[in-house]
């Protein structure tokens, strides 16, 4: 289908099932039980972080995945996307189609010349680079750029960039006849605006946001298949593999690098873009080098140059983060109330330090845990899965048809 | 006037005179082989001619235009293919990947943005890199991921990518060394049907005389960075000043 062979086609519309079902998939418990306050995350600004960073996450995968340069300052393009799109809703109008563009051209403009720098040297002097870059454009956005007291500031500082009622707008109001701020929209479709359904105990939640991100998200993995599987990504890998050998074959391996690298820049615009467009509000932390951390973790924790991985890198990131920090004492002794007292209080004051505001400690140790047993990442924790199951299949028709 | 004219070239390395005064004529067609002792500086002669370094002194021509100052890609382009002393592929792809990347290069030029076409899309450059397995034998082993292959297959791989270039020159440096006996002959039955069935020039670098007299139409032979002699393989052979220096070391 659409230039994909049967295998990619297969994994396209498995993607594509779970991200338009998502709503059902992830509220699987009955609203107000208290295993849905756990572990439902079918909320449309849950839902919606799921597909966005899946889009950030494919991207980088463009360019670590396949080329093997490790970009260290991937946040700055999200960051700027995100400014961008902003500035877009502010100046221009409320429809989210032109502030992402933009969000994306802007992005990649700064990929094109971040990457022109960075790329003069490879490996860990590469990722430095890039680091260091980064942490400038996140500088420059807290401090530099965003006093509010001169006549330009791009980026508010340390609020953040935000509507104000004072916007002058080419399209549309600055305030809406109830005197608030005007949402974003998709061509009049809000995307705040949701659909609820009520099934039994159950509450889904269909949001105008989530399901145009998801899309879009959707339309950006099929873009990366297509990468994956061009003559270009083949160079790509081949940059990875030898770059020797490129150079005395005749290719130019640095527009290559490049290339990926805006590619890759892009889709964190894009992601940066849709983030606003779902809640038009940028600020500086965005671009913090821990933000660029997370996306690489996030990509070594799906699986590094597979093409699914970076979608579940993120879902699984997004997703425990979300269940971790909503753990807290009372949450620890309600569950543990069966045990005697004095060990309860013991366990509790233990676990305090994972969960709640220590959901770092956690997924910093399951981090470690994949990366130990499953360096192919989940990705490779799936094939190990199917392999085990295909393997019992075997032996079970060997069994049924022994004179074979 | 041959098609890769060496002129004066010296290279020195801080207090080494790696290459000193080196004239070279390699004419259109031939075999012409490079041998001396190791430290000789063959493999630094070779390297002056692909990109990776530039001579301090003298120039390069390859079909009458000058390949100093130029980068690998370029000179690739310009027609010279090389083979590396210890096989140099894409060892993570496939045989099949591995075959289509200079195919492509070939086509394409040094670099091309055709990323959302499919290799469904590029018929001539598959069938052009099956009919080169085919050729070399490698057919078998398309879907194989080439870091799995033995050494002379490896090596196979490598002259099957320089190859499917057609480059008008194809430089080998010591293609056998490290191989066993099976693998040399291969190796040299290989490079005889290539230099009989292909309008090509080869300039090779190697240490085994057998591999040397059975292929070469010329014979330079480099001690200490000068050239010594350059003769034809039979007269190289009874060279006293030939024997001194190197087949005397040898035997
Ligand atoms: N990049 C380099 N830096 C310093 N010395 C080098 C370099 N490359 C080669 N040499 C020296 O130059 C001499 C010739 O080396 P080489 O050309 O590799 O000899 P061979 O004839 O065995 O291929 C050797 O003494 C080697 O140590
Ligand atoms: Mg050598």
């Amino acid at each position: 289908m659409l230039g994909l062979n049967k295998k990619d086609t297969l994994l396209f519309w498995i993607v594509a099932a779970l991200a338009l079902l998502a709503p059902f998939i992830l509220n699987p418990f009955p609203e107000g039980s208290s295993l849905a306050q756990m572990f439902n995350a079918g909320y449309p600004d849950l839902m919606q972080r799921f597909v966005i960073f899946g889009i950030l996450v494919i991207g980088f995968n463009i360019l670590f995945g396949l080329t093997g340069y490790l970009s260290f300052g991937h946040a700055a393009f999200l960051g700027i996307g995100s400014y961008s799109a902003v500035w877009m809703f502010k100046l221009v109008g409320m429809n989210v189609i032109p502030a992402i563009l933009l969000a994306m051209i802007v992005s990649g403009v700064f990929a094109l010349l971040i990457g022109y720098i960075s790329l003069r040297r490879s490996g860990i002097y590469f990722s430095i680079l890039t680091l260091a870059i980064a942490q400038m454009c996140y500088n420059l956005a807290y401090s530099v750029l965003g006093n509010p007291s001169s006549n330009f500031n791009l980026t508010n500082g340390e609020t953040g960039l935000q509507l104000s009622l004072d916007d002058a707008r080419i399209l549309g109001e600055s305030v809406t006849a109830e005197g608030a701020l005007p949402v974003t929209n998709f061509f009049g479709l809000a995307m705040r605006s949701s659909y609820q359904m009520d099934v039994g105990g159950w509450l889904f939640t269909f949001n105008a946001g989530y399901y145009l991100s998801a899309i879009i998200m959707l339309v950006s993995f099929y873009v990366s298949i297509r990468i994956f599987r061009s003559p270009f990504g083949l160079m790509l890998r081949a940059v990875k593999s030898n770059q020797q050998r490129m150079n005395y074959t005749g290719l130019n391996t640095r527009p290559y690098i490049l290339a990926a690298f805006v590619i890759s820049g892009i889709y964190a615009g894009l992601a940066g873009g849709l983030l606003s467009s779902m809640d038009p509000l940028a600020g500086a932390e965005r671009m913090h080098w821990t933000a660029s951390g997370e996306i690489v973790i996030m990509a070594i924790l799906g699986g590094v140059g597979t093409l699914i991985g970076p979608v579940l890198g993120a879902g699984f990131n997004e997703y425990f983060k979300n269940i971790l920090s909503k753990i807290n004492d009372n949450v620890l002794h309600d569950w543990l109330g069966f045990l005697p007292d004095g060990f309860e209080n013991l366990l509790v004051g233990f676990l305090h330090y994972f969960v709640g505001k220590g959901w770092h400690l956690t997924l910093g140790i399951m981090f470690m845990l994949v990366i130990i047993f499953l360096p192919g990442g989940l990705v490779q924790g799936g094939q190990r899965i199917a392999r085990l199951f295909r393997r019992k299949k075997n032996s079970d028709e060997t069994q049924q048809t022994p004179a074979e | 006037m041959g098609i890769l004219e060496v002129k004066n070239v010296g290279k020195r390395f801080g207090g080494l005179q790696a290459l000193n005064n080196v004239n070279l004529s390699v004419a259109e067609n031939t075999c012409h082989a490079i041998i001396g002792p190791n430290g000789a500086g063959k493999s630094t002669l070779l390297n002056c001619f692909v990109g990776k370094l530039i001579p301090d002194t003298g120039s390069v021509m390859f079909d009458g235009q000058s390949v100093l100052g130029r980068t690998p890609y370029e000179i690739n382009q310009m027609g010279i293919s090389r083979v590396f002393q210890t096989p140099e592929i894409f060892a993570d792809l496939s045989v099949m990947e591995n075959m289509m990347i200079p195919v492509f290069a070939k086509r394409d030029g040094s670099f091309r943005m055709h990323a959302l076409e499919g290799m469904m899309g590029e018929k001539d450059i598959v069938e052009k890199a099956e009919a080169m397995l085919e050729d070399m034998g490698l057919a078998n082993k398309r879907e194989m991921q080439a870091s799995s292959m033995s050494r002379g297959d490896k090596r196979r791989l490598e002259i099957a990518m320089c190859l499917s270039q057609e480059p008008r020159l194809l430089l080998l440096d010591e293609p056998t060394a490290g191989m066993a006996r099976a693998d040399t002959n291969n190796t040299i039955d290989l490079l005889k049907q290539i230099k009989e069935e292909r309008d090509i020039t080869i300039a090779i670098i190697e240490h085994d005389m057998h591999v040397v007299f059975s292929l070469a139409d010329r014979i330079t032979v480099l001690a200490q960075g000068t050239p010594l002699v350059e003769d034809s393989p039979e007269n190289i052979k009874g060279h006293p000043k030939v024997r001194e220096a190197y087949l005397g070391e040898a035997a």
